[in-house]
């Protein structure tokens, strides 16, 4: 307790695992988190209570969902490598790798909005349509949400206001997008995975 | 840090730094908890005003048989919006106000760790509750139940926009919980006062911290049920449609997993504050404060594996039901650990019966009670009887209340001189714990008979000759004299703000450190950052006179809107966390999420999408760093 006598030997507005933005955020992710959660438990349920064949129309393809799937994956390594480069104060690097991951996030909702003009059902058919359409739809927004998120990181990038030490809300958006790649994942699996091994 | 050759006092350029600004901007932009913790307090008391009055709309109505006060279809109106102002709009809120205005202080630091978020939660609150009673000026409030249930709620049965005003007025309301509930955990985490560790938390904290967990596993359920609802209704989609592969019982599973961690939500910091006011009254520590902050963390996390009880009566099989009845008995024991270490520390302890004390055995009496209609119901056999009686809403109003009403009132009593430096009348107190504990005995005990004698719940009248009438006038009755109470409360705190007698910094000869700063606090709560060495700051030198002695003359950090940030354990200071200023983004943040509302409730969706557009607009614009200004103190 002695460094209290003198507290500005403490850092002052510290960043990084200090800062209560930092904290914030885990804590939306962990609620976010369990929101998809009770999203997949409908689904589950709804599952074990089919009379018929679940997915009514057979098991969806995979042709695009599984490269779609690892697309999305490489933009966690991309964002990965983006703030590894910043933390060395390579702000030309770190944009690049932000906007890789930006275009390749995008690519994702592009190639999902093709499958979804490809299916044989709409949300109004089935509660499966409804349950496909909505927990994949809010996947999808929970991934616009976080190239909102890029665009901006790479805006106040353009205004130097990050550098190798101080850039919280890079941390922060970069954990954010882990989040929705490890949620696509779980969606994944559960979705398009798990009725094609049935 | 000090320039020029006439030093400013610490204490005044602490206030300049940390105060609201004055004048309208101030109004909307104010960051401060105590400012925030007091609004919502207020905002609270009106909607448990509101919800007062539905109520008593309904017992008039069911005063005797064959009334025509309001019509059938009305009737469920009004004891739907009972049911949703009270349990969503009150009591959380309220005990989210006394969290908001009481956590800083109790935990040494000078604002919540996250002050704009803290504003956000306030005004989305307020917005919320906005929205849905706009739905009374339509003539559109929902009409289904506070918790209702599918296929009744779907377009089909419930046309209009009455159940689009209760879906998305949910979810808004759970922006704002969820927004306090990140708010309070990093509160925890980080800017607890150097000393200040885990076990020397009050157990008021503990109850928020577990409900704060709590709020951000279960709130979700209640977003994805509504989000459902909401596009069955609007979108065509068919998860509550049981012919196209939906399910009914999806909206039960959904709504009660929210549910019934919401139950623990709305008690755990109350008792919790029970915990910290029976000690000061008493005149000794609490008996078994370990086990007591046990009790609360378990009950918070066995309250997520009981939500089946709600449904015993759904045709779930046999197996599923007794587990959860197992379960929902497990329960009593954390809750009798409680009730035991309150009797304990009455019973080792020197009683004094202000009203604070009052209102707080008020509360253990009504506890035991609700908690006993409670573990009765849990058995699958008994609740098959009373399902859907007015004993399930005997056990509702016990526990709601005996164990968040009661507290608050205690709670109140015992910290408005805290917030307003003036004590609340004592005469009038008695007056009001009296008309509100006889009123509630009169008026709630014969529901358990009532629904034993057969009565069914939500029904808007009965035939004479059931042998109901006269039990039915004795609620009626009771639960007025109940509202008298209440009205003596507000006449008291009228009469009290102007006349009440000087509080002095610590009135009640308190143990904590709340108590340790002038009533009302000044706007920085600490003009020294204590140090804190025991769970009673205050009462250390007749407890443990040579044990070492918190530091209530710590340092000052006045270079900037400074509190000290220490790990989440111990507490050891590790950095000085630079407060944000009065800012107006959580006010406009809040709106544009109520233009978003508007707009799906209507179907409007161009302005749903400019809704969304602000709404993206205004988190670039609150994240978009501001320039410090060096320091507010030289100006």
């Amino acid at each position: 307790m002695s460094t209290m006598a003198d507290p500005y030997r403490l850092p002052v507005d510290p960043v990084g695992r200090f800062s209560p933005g930092w904290w914030a955020m885990v804590l939306v992710i962990a609620t976010e988190a369990m929101f998809f959660v009770y999203l997949l438990f409908g689904y589950l349920y709804l599952d074990s209570l089919a009379r018929g064949a679940w997915p009514p129309e057979g098991p969806p393809r995979l042709t695009l969902a599984a490269p779609n799937t690892v697309l999305l994956l490489a933009s966690s390594g991309t964002t990965w490598w983006a703030e590894r480069e910043i933390t060395r104060g390579a702000i030309g690097r770190f944009r690049i790798g932000l906007l890789v991951t930006f275009i390749l996030g995008a690519s994702f909702l592009g190639i999902q909005g093709l499958e979804y003009a490809r299916e044989r059902f709409t949300p109004s058919s089935h509660a499966y349509g409804s349950l496909f359409f909505t927990i994949t739809g809010f996947h999808a927004a929970h991934v616009a949400v976080g190239l909102l998120m890029l665009l901006v990181v790479q805006l106040r990038a353009a205004f130097g206001h990050f550098d190798a030490r101080r850039h919280l809300a890079v941390a922060n958006v970069t954990m954010y997008w882990h989040f929705v790649d490890a949620v696509w994942v779980v969606v994944f699996t559960t979705l398009y995975l798990l009725p094609n091994l049935g | 840090m000090t320039t020029g050759t006439t030093p400013v006092p610490l204490d005044e350029r602490l206030t300049r730094l940390w105060r609201t600004a004055p004048g309208v901007y101030g109004v909307f932009a104010t960051v401060d908890h105590k400012v925030i913790g007091r609004r919502y307090l207020v905002t609270s008391v009106v909607f448990l005003l509101l919800g007062g009055i539905e109520a008593a709309l309904l017992r008039v109505q069911l005063a005797t048989s064959g009334m025509r006060l309001l019509s059938p279809a009305m009737y469920d109106a009004v004891f739907t919006m009972h049911g949703l102002t009270m349990i969503f709009w009150y009591a959380a809120p309220v005990l989210s106000g006394f969290s908001n205005y009481l956590w800083p202080l109790m935990l040494g630091a000078r604002d919540m760790a996250c002050p704009r978020a803290n504003a956000l939660s306030y005004w989305t609150f307020l917005m919320s509750g906005i929205f849905l009673y706009t739905s009374v000026l339509l003539g559109q409030m929902p009409d289904a139940g506070w918790f209702a249930y599918a296929p009744l709620t779907g377009i089909a049965y419930s046309p209009g926009l009455r159940m689009d005003f209760y879906a998305i007025g949910l979810v808004f309301l759970g922006v704002s919980t969820t927004v306090g509930a990140v708010n309070f955990l990093v509160t925890i985490f980080r800017t607890r006062a150097p000393g200040m560790s885990l076990d020397r938390m009050p157990i008021f904290v503990w109850g928020t911290l577990t409900t704060s967990f709590a709020v951000l596993a279960a709130t979700p359920a209640l977003t994805v049920a509504c989000a459902f609802l909401y596009l069955d209704r609007r979108a065509g989609t068919r998860f509550y449609d049981a012919a196209a592969g939906g399910s009914a019982l999806l909206w039960q599973h959904l709504f009660w997993s929210f549910g019934h961690p919401w139950v623990y939500i709305v008690v755990l910091p109350a008792m919790g504050m029970i915990s910290d006011l029976i000690p000061t009254f008493c005149r000794r520590p609490l008996v078994g404060y370990p086990f007591v902050a046990l009790a609360t963390v378990s009950t918070g996390i066995l309250g997520f594996g009981v939500w089946v009880h709600h449904m015993f009566a759904t045709g779930i099989p046999p197996v599923a039901t007794s587990f959860f009845s197992a379960a929902s008995m497990v329960i009593t024991i954390p809750s009798a650990v409680a009730v035991f270490a309150w009797l304990a520390t009455m019973w080792h302890g020197r009683p004094v019966l202000r009203t604070p004390m009052l209102f707080a055995a008020g509360f253990i009496v009504l506890f035991v009670i609700g908690g006993v209609s409670g573990v009765v119901t849990g058995s699958v056999a008994y609740d098959w009887q009373v399902t859907d009686t007015y004993f399930v809403v005997a056990h509702l109003h016990y526990v709601l209340i005996g164990i968040n009403v009661f507290a608050v009132l205690a709670g109140f009593y015992y910290w408005f001189p805290k917030m307003t430096g003036r004590m609340l009348d004592e005469r009038l107190g008695r007056v009001n714990f009296w008309l509100m504990f006889i009123g509630f005995g009169v008026g709630f005990f014969p529901m358990h008979t009532l629904g034993l004698a057969g009565m069914p719940r939500r029904i808007y009248s009965y035939h004479p000759g059931l042998g109901w009438e006269w039990q039915n006038l004795w609620v009626t009755i009771g639960s007025f004299v109940f509202a008298l109470g209440i009205a003596a409360f507000l006449v008291n705190v009228v009469y009290s703000l102007r006349r009440g007698a000087e509080a002095g910094a610590n009135p009640w000869d308190a143990p904590t450190l709340e108590w340790a700063v002038p009533s009302p606090p000044p706007p920085h709560n600490f003009e020294r950052i204590p140090i804190v060495a025991s769970r009673h700051p205050l009462w250390e030198e007749r407890l443990s006179p040579d044990a070492p002695r918190t530091q209530l003359e710590g340092p000052a950090l006045d270079a900037g809107r400074d509190t000290p940030g220490t790990t989440a354990l111990d507490a050891e200071a590790d950095e000085v966390l630079r407060m944000p200023e009065d800012t107006l983004w959580p006010f406009a943040l809040a709106l544009t999420l109520l233009v978003i509302c508007y707009g799906l409730v209507a179907g409007r969706w161009w302005l749903a999408a400019a809704g969304a557009i602000g709404l993206a607009a205004t988190i670039v614009g609150w994240f978009w760093p501001v320039r410090h200004q060096p320091s507010g103190a030289a100006t």
